[in-house]
């Protein structure tokens, strides 16, 4: 169920040129904000929840997911090259999952890896903050990657329709109506971070046990139904 | 200019052809006219393109699927406006829920993602189609493409933000709220969203030149615009609420474009401060904030200058 061949690809498409160095630039900017904070205010378990919380799980860790979600397989529909990848003698759902695989693979090491480091640096992983937000990102990143890489195969506007989910429904509504934050990526990963570091002030308005059922649903479900998409694929001209 | 009919090569009279060749190989004359009519000129092309460009920000002269985003987008920007305007009316407030500079700010993902969708539509298909070097065999100048495309753009994002406004305005003056004070209100709201579109237009235009494909570019914009916006608000939060620090969140505010357009609209169109601690620039920070804004522009259009220097060639 995994292609090495596929997954080569899938890595040139999501770290070649430009698009690596967005993915450099995100997290290089959490850990430069880690490091003016720690100097500006010095090691504090409130302000580190902000930034990890606030700012790095609610917009950097989205945005990766939707640039390597979206990234793994949308530009090879876009310019039509994925008919001679789909030509080959491969299941469609090898395919899907490889790429699943290679798009979890970048977001979890340009999220998480960045997010225990920052961790590290705002308050020496002090009650494990560091370590709560790094799973946190790791399940929110296999998450986020099934959920856009479906995205990806359902609609060519899937990048702006991954923003949408993301700054608009997790950050906007999610902010003003607490009833959508149960709905939420987002939130699901703040649950495992809270069971992670108990006592450490992090959040969440979802239970655990609802949580890691909803990740793995969604993980999933986006996965199969992404594999399912790929078989009744048609090939669209541009608008 | 008419071509001489009677003088085509292959009749001649005065030519000197062999006789064996003359009959079965001559050239016919079939009647080609050159163009006299008027010539519209390059201030008519940039016009066209101006309006082109506008259109295609609302997905007008498009196909539908490209109007649907748009759209919703403007009725999601709309929408809140009217329900503050409906609250305003029935409760009878003395004032409205929301001042009309704030509103913009207020509104900021929806506009992001505006700006995401359809600055790539606008200057990504041209380059990535290589239609570029077509605009420029018609008789418009690098400056005539950059500047119709930009002035499109903040056209498209003005109408976008300041539609609300209008909503807002006419709801105050349909509730009596006092017409001097809801001009002079509204007035400010109309800089405001202007300072906003002018800057955030040009950064849109400048990483959608930068990156030829479409969802990329979306990506790419977005994160510009959002992440030091982010960035910014959670540093000002710390600064103000573990260091205190007044200072340090009025200068953090220089960082990031929402932030810029917050700290111009307090310090010099009479809204109300978003910076953690309400904090408003000082004279100083407010002078460097104008600076940076005009500067940030001024960058922009050079930045997009130099990209068309040798863009599709």
């Amino acid at each position: 169920m995994y292609d090495p061949t596929v997954a080569r690809l899938t890595y040139r498409a999501l770290l070649g040129r430009r698009r690596a160095l967005i993915l450099f630039v995100l997290p290089a900017v959490l850990i430069a904000i880690s490091v003016a904070v720690r100097l500006l205010v010095g090691a504090d378990d409130a302000v580190a929840n902000q930034v990890l919380g606030g700012f790095a799980l609610a917009t950097m860790v989205p945005l990766i997911g939707v640039i390597a979600g979206t990234g793994a397989i949308g530009p090879e529909i876009d310019d039509g090259s994925i008919v001679y990848l789909l030509a080959k003698p491969l299941k469609r759902p090898t395919i899907i999952l490889t790429k699943l695989t290679v798009a979890v693979g970048v977001t979890m090491v340009f999220s998480a890896v960045p997010m225990l480091i920052a961790g590290f640096v705002l308050n020496g992983n002090s009650r494990q903050i560091a370590v709560a937000y790094a799973v946190a990102a790791v399940a929110a990143s296999v998450a986020y990657s099934a959920l856009f890489l479906l995205l990806g195969t359902v609609s060519r506007q899937a990048v702006v329709f991954g923003l949408v989910y993301a700054l608009i429904w997790e950050a906007l509504i999610g902010s003003l109506v607490p009833g959508a934050r149960t709905l939420s990526v987002q939130q699901w990963a703040l649950a495992l971070a809270e069971k992670t570091a108990p006592g450490a002030g992090i959040a969440s308005d979802v239970g655990l046990p609802v949580a890691a059922v909803l990740l793995a649903a969604v993980t999933v479900a986006g996965a199969w139904y992404a594999g399912r998409k790929l078989r009744t694929l048609t090939l669209a001209g541009e608008e | 200019m008419r071509p001489d009919t009677g003088n085509h090569p292959g009749t001649h009279p005065g030519a000197a052809v062999p006789a064996q060749r003359g009959e079965d190989a001559s050239i016919h004359n079939i009647g080609y006219r050159h163009y006299d009519g008027p010539r519209l000129g390059r201030s008519y092309a940039r016009w066209s393109l101006l309006v082109q460009s506008l259109r295609g920000a609302y997905g007008l002269g498009r196909s539908a699927k490209s109007k649907v985003l748009p759209f919703i987008l403007l009725a999601v920007m709309v929408l809140p406006a009217g329900a503050m305007v409906a609250v305003t009316v029935v409760t009878g407030a003395d004032e409205l829920p929301m001042r009309y500079t704030d509103y913009v700010l207020v509104m900021q993902p929806v506009i992001g993602l505006y700006i995401a969708a359809q600055a790539p539509q606008s200057v990504s298909l041209d380059l990535r189609f290589r239609t570029v070097p077509l605009y420029f065999s018609r008789p418009i100048e690098r400056a005539d493409y950059v500047g119709a495309k930009y002035a499109a753009m903040t056209a498209a994002l003005f109408l976008f933000t300041s539609l609300p406004l209008v909503v807002l305005y006419a709801g105050g003056l349909l509730a009596k709220l006092g017409f001097a004070d809801q001009s002079t209100q509204f007035l400010q709201g109309l800089g405001s969203t202007a300072v906003f579109s002018v800057l955030h237009a040009g950064i849109g235009l400048l990483v959608a030149a930068l990156t030829p494909r479409r969802g990329f570019g979306v990506a790419a914009v977005i994160a510009v615009l959002t992440i030091p916006y982010f960035a910014v608000t959670t540093v000002q939060a710390v600064a103000e609420f573990q260091a205190n620090s007044a200072t340090a969140v009025t200068w953090l505010g220089l960082a990031s474009p929402g932030t810029l357009v917050d700290g111009i609209q307090s310090a010099f169109l009479g809204g109300d401060s978003g910076f953690p601690g309400f904090h408003e620039p000082g004279t100083a920070a407010a002078a460097v904030y104008a600076l940076v804004t005009l500067a940030l522009i001024a960058g922009c259009w050079a930045a997009l200058m130099a990209r068309y220097r040798k863009a599709g060639l």
